[in-house]
């Protein structure tokens, strides 16, 4: 596609990089056809070609991005969905990230959307504030009852005590950095992100990571100095947070290559593998462009790794049991990890089905179904409706954001990690049903099969 | 660069009225005026030709779309229609004074009748959203335009789209039974009905191709057929363009019709096997993709025919597809091929030429010396089996000589299709490229 930069813009080293991606794009828009806001909105400028235009304009211009440019970027979720779809291989995730910079660095935002913003990247990305704000999250459902506050930051509050947990949560066993020994011949070392939300949300799912790799003999590692990813921030185009996060991170887990070596650098959530994997572009203009790229090169999902250790279940199989896989955005499409999660949890024995258009993002995708939550409670509908027809007896998937997202619709949602430890000889994921319970009930024949005429 | 119609003068002092009248037919956040917003309107899948417009309008519904025609019609101004904005031909590239009504919102399924083997969606569906609702129950739509991922129905109507599989099925006007059109002055008409053949005159043929200018198509009653038994492709790699060029005509004129008999050179090899891992032949200087499809029997027969004729042609290799998976592969670089050439050129011009099968070795040779001449790159995709060529001529936007070249380029080629007894367009409509 045609490219209007001055030679003194190109200059510019982010610039130029926008100039390359932009140039890649043939315009054809197959990709509008996979993005779950075009589908859901039906607007170009809510379609990545849409926003691609939208950047392109606002970069060749120089100007401070407007209001509706701010909105319909805003609007994207950074599935990369599109990314997929794209036969040209227009690199969407690296131009939308600049464009989010910019749209931080020159947009005056409203107060509120500004205040709200501000609380997510001083909240979510640290454990321990993060679990003072749920502790107080019971005293907001009841607040929540009193108000009726249906404004935009009332929307997004409300948005935001949906998702905390109802029930107390304990502290994990990974907020304190800590080497867990391999049991038996150690075959492997790797560190593991304990990273921010998680681990507060649901510290069962680290704590089945553990176990599992320590009884397949690796030696997992929870580094001093490492901790949330950067995502978060990154993709609120808080830059020089995201960045002070990945090179803390990266300073961590090469100190630990210097110490007694690393095998991999392991995520149990593919939110943050994406980003980790990107540490070489996110870091490469630092002192440690080196060593993040040697960081991104070694990080793996929870799945490429057991997939590489030939995983295989201990336990006898519990017939019958039925999940609905859902894919998460950052695994199929930031990863392109598609097929391992599902012949592991085939290997160990679950019947898998996926629901229709699995393609399509659950709207989780970060801090989107707080800041964005009538698009995403639009597509989690969207995607419990087409999970519902599978009469599976658990969501299950690689990424806490959409479990809890999807949570709450009288399905469990379990993350892969945890089923596939129960079948080695881990405990049972409390929330899977009892064996009575998936004894009475009776499966559809025709598994995974789309429904009927939902088209949309 | 091509000149567009001059913007009536008295319509663009009249703008702000022209928007309030619009915002109060629809519903609030369907009409589009901020230039910010209208600016990716500016385009289609022809990039290289952009003009801002008017306004935006999202109608939902029927009668939305009748009352801004209506507003329109009778206020001077000039609508163009929208779908997804695929078009290679600039099909919904806007006029600086017209309104732009984009389709994407009317994107329902609202009946699906497998007894009588008929859907009735609306315009804003896409060409694969139609089998992907009916597919479950064994039954597909089959014209299928390599956008056919995000088109939509409404702009396969306005072109009269064609695609891979329309050497057996016919293009859009053969699988069409009727429409809901909204005419220019706003009235609602319902042509056709639900099976082939209704009496009097045969409005559909006039209005299927029309691009636009007989009306707008809101709902659309498809015929959907059967899927076949079973399907499987073949790949024939040969030495040059000419000698798979004289394959296709060899093939045809045997009387065999494959489902689908698609050609691409090496450049277009290249780009789409870098996309799809299809396993296609980077040795070979030309490749064709040979779909049959029915009975195992039936298709063991039609390759070994088919096979046997391809011998005739030296080919470097022949090789059966042995999987659904192999098969998805092989039609996913096919289907993406025009995108995948973003990966070597950063701009494209995609002709549509028509000519008689027998003519092909030639006009390829002819095309080749002149991707010499102009000393532009040129990658050959095209639906063999009927004629319909897609040379891609790859330029350089940010240089305004080059896309000058492309332009001259193209031209010539379309004489030549029309020299040797074709035609300047076969699926992707006139647009405004081919309109001077």
């Amino acid at each position: 596609m045609q490219t209007n930069f001055s030679p003194a813009q190109l200059a510019d080293p982010d610039i130029a990089v926008a100039d390359k991606i932009l140039r890649s794009c043939v315009h054809c828009g197959l990709c509008t056809a996979t993005c779950p806001t075009f589908v859901t909105v039906g607007d170009e400028d809510d379609s990545p070609r849409g926003r691609i235009y939208l950047i392109k304009d606002m970069l060749e211009t120089g100007a401070a991005a407007s209001a509706p440019v701010a909105f319909h970027l805003d609007r994207c979720l950074s599935c990369l969905a599109c990314m997929t779809t794209c036969p040209s291989g227009v690199d969407y995730m690296h131009l939308i990230d600049y464009a989010r910079v910019r749209v931080e660095a020159t947009y005056a935002r409203p107060a509120h959307d500004k205040a709200v913003r501000a609380l997510l990247a001083a909240i979510l990305p640290y454990p321990a504030r993060l679990r003072a704000v749920l502790r107080g999250a019971g005293l907001g459902r009841l607040v929540r009852r009193l108000t009726h506050d249906r404004g935009s930051f009332g929307q997004r509050l409300h948005a935001m005590l949906d998702l905390a947990p109802a029930v107390r949560i304990p502290r994990g066993s990974t907020e304190r950095p800590g080497v867990f020994p391999a049991l038996g011949v150690r075959r492997a070392r790797v560190a593991l992100l304990a990273g921010c939300a998680q681990q507060v949300l649901d510290p069962g799912i680290h704590d089945a990571t553990i176990g599992l790799l320590t009884r397949m003999g690796v030696e997992v590692v929870v580094a001093k100095g490492a901790g949330c990813c950067g995502a978060l921030t990154h993709h609120l185009g808080k830059h020089a947070a995201a960045l002070g996060f990945a090179r803390a991170n990266v300073a961590a887990w090469t100190r630990e290559i210097g110490a007694d070596g690393l095998d991999a650098v392991v995520t149990d959530t593919s939110g943050c593998g994406t980003t980790l994997k990107d540490y070489g572009f996110l870091l490469r203009d630092t002192p440690e462009a080196a060593d993040a790229a040697r960081i991104a090169a070694l990080a793996v999902d929870i799945s490429e790794l057991l997939v590489r250790l030939e995983y295989r279940p201990s336990r006898a199989p519990v017939p019958q049991i039925v999940i609905a896989y859902h894919a998460a955005c950052s695994l199929q499409h930031g990863q392109r990890v598609t097929g391992a999660p599902k012949t592991l949890l085939r290997r160990a024995g679950f019947t898998v089905a996926e629901p229709r258009d699995s393609h399509l993002c659950c709207g989780s995708a970060g801090t989107y179904n707080i800041l964005q939550p009538e698009i995403a409670g639009q597509l989690r509908a969207r995607k419990l409706a087409t999970i519902a027809p599978l009469r599976p007896h658990a969501i299950v998937g690689g990424n806490i954001g959409c479990l809890t997202q999807l949570a709450g619709a009288g399905i469990p949602t379990i993350h892969t990690v945890a089923l596939l430890d129960w079948m080695a000889g881990g405990p049972r994921p409390a929330k899977l049903p009892s064996d009575a319970e998936i004894a009475a009930s009776q499966p559809i024949p025709d598994l995974g099969l789309a429904p009927e005429n939902a088209q949309s | 660069m091509i000149a567009l119609p001059l913007p009536k003068a008295d319509v663009l002092i009249r703008r702000d009225a022209v928007h309030a009248g619009l915002r109060v037919l629809l519903p609030e956040g369907c009409v589009i005026t901020d230039p910010t917003r209208l600016k990716p309107y500016e385009t289609d899948g022809l990039s290289a030709y952009r003009q801002m417009p008017l306004a935006v309008v999202l109608p939902e519904t029927t009668e939305q779309v009748a009352a801004v025609l209506r507003f329109c019609h009778e206020n001077g101004v000039r609508v163009v229609p929208r779908g997804a904005g695929t078009s290679l031909s600039g099909g919904a590239l806007p006029l600086a004074d017209a309104v732009v009504i984009g389709m994407m919102r009317m994107n329902q399924v609202i009946e699906v009748n497998y007894r009588d083997r008929y859907a009735v969606v609306r315009a804003g569906v896409t060409n694969l959203g139609i089998t992907g609702a009916v597919e479950a129950e064994g039954f597909f739509y089959a014209p299928d335009p390599s956008s056919q991922l995000a088109c939509m129905i409404g702009g396969n109507i306005g072109m009269n789209s064609g695609g891979a599989h329309c050497l057996k099925y016919g293009v859009t006007a053969n699988n069409v039974l009727g429409v809901r059109l909204v005419t220019i002055e706003g009235e609602i008409l319902e042509l056709g009905g639900t099976h082939l053949d209704t009496a009097g005159y045969d409005w559909l043929g006039i209005v299927i191709g029309s691009e636009g200018q007989l009306g707008i198509a809101t709902e659309i009653t498809v015929r959907i057929l059967r899927a076949p038994e079973g399907t499987r492709a073949m790949l024939a790699a040969f030495e040059g363009n000419e000698v798979a060029g004289a394959c296709v005509a060899a093939i045809i004129g045997s009387g065999i019709i494959p489902v689908a008999l698609e050609f691409m050179d090496r450049p277009a090899i290249h780009a789409c096997e870098a996309f799809a891992h299809a396993g296609y032949p980077l040795d070979a200087e030309a490749m064709l993709i040979i779909e049959v499809e029915g009975s195992v029997a039936e298709q063991d027969w039609l390759l070994g025919q088919i096979k046997e004729i391809c011998a005739g042609f030296n080919p470097i290799s022949l090789k059966v597809s042995q999987s659904a998976e192999e098969s998805a592969a092989i039609w996913k670089g096919r289907k993406g091929a025009f995108g995948a050439i973003g990966r070597i050129s950063p701009d494209y011009l995609c002709m549509d030429g028509v000519i008689p099968t027998s003519t092909l070795p030639m006009v390829l040779r002819r095309i080749g010396e002149m991707s010499v001449q102009y000393g532009l790159q040129v990658a050959n995709i095209f639906h063999a089996g009927d004629g319909n060529l897609h040379p891609l001529i790859m330029f350089d936007a940010n240089d305004p000589a080059s896309m000058h070249k492309a332009e001259a380029f193209g031209a010539e080629i379309l004489c030549l299709c029309v020299e040797v007894g074709g035609c300047l367009t076969g699926e992707h409509g006139v647009g405004v490229e081919n309109a001077i």
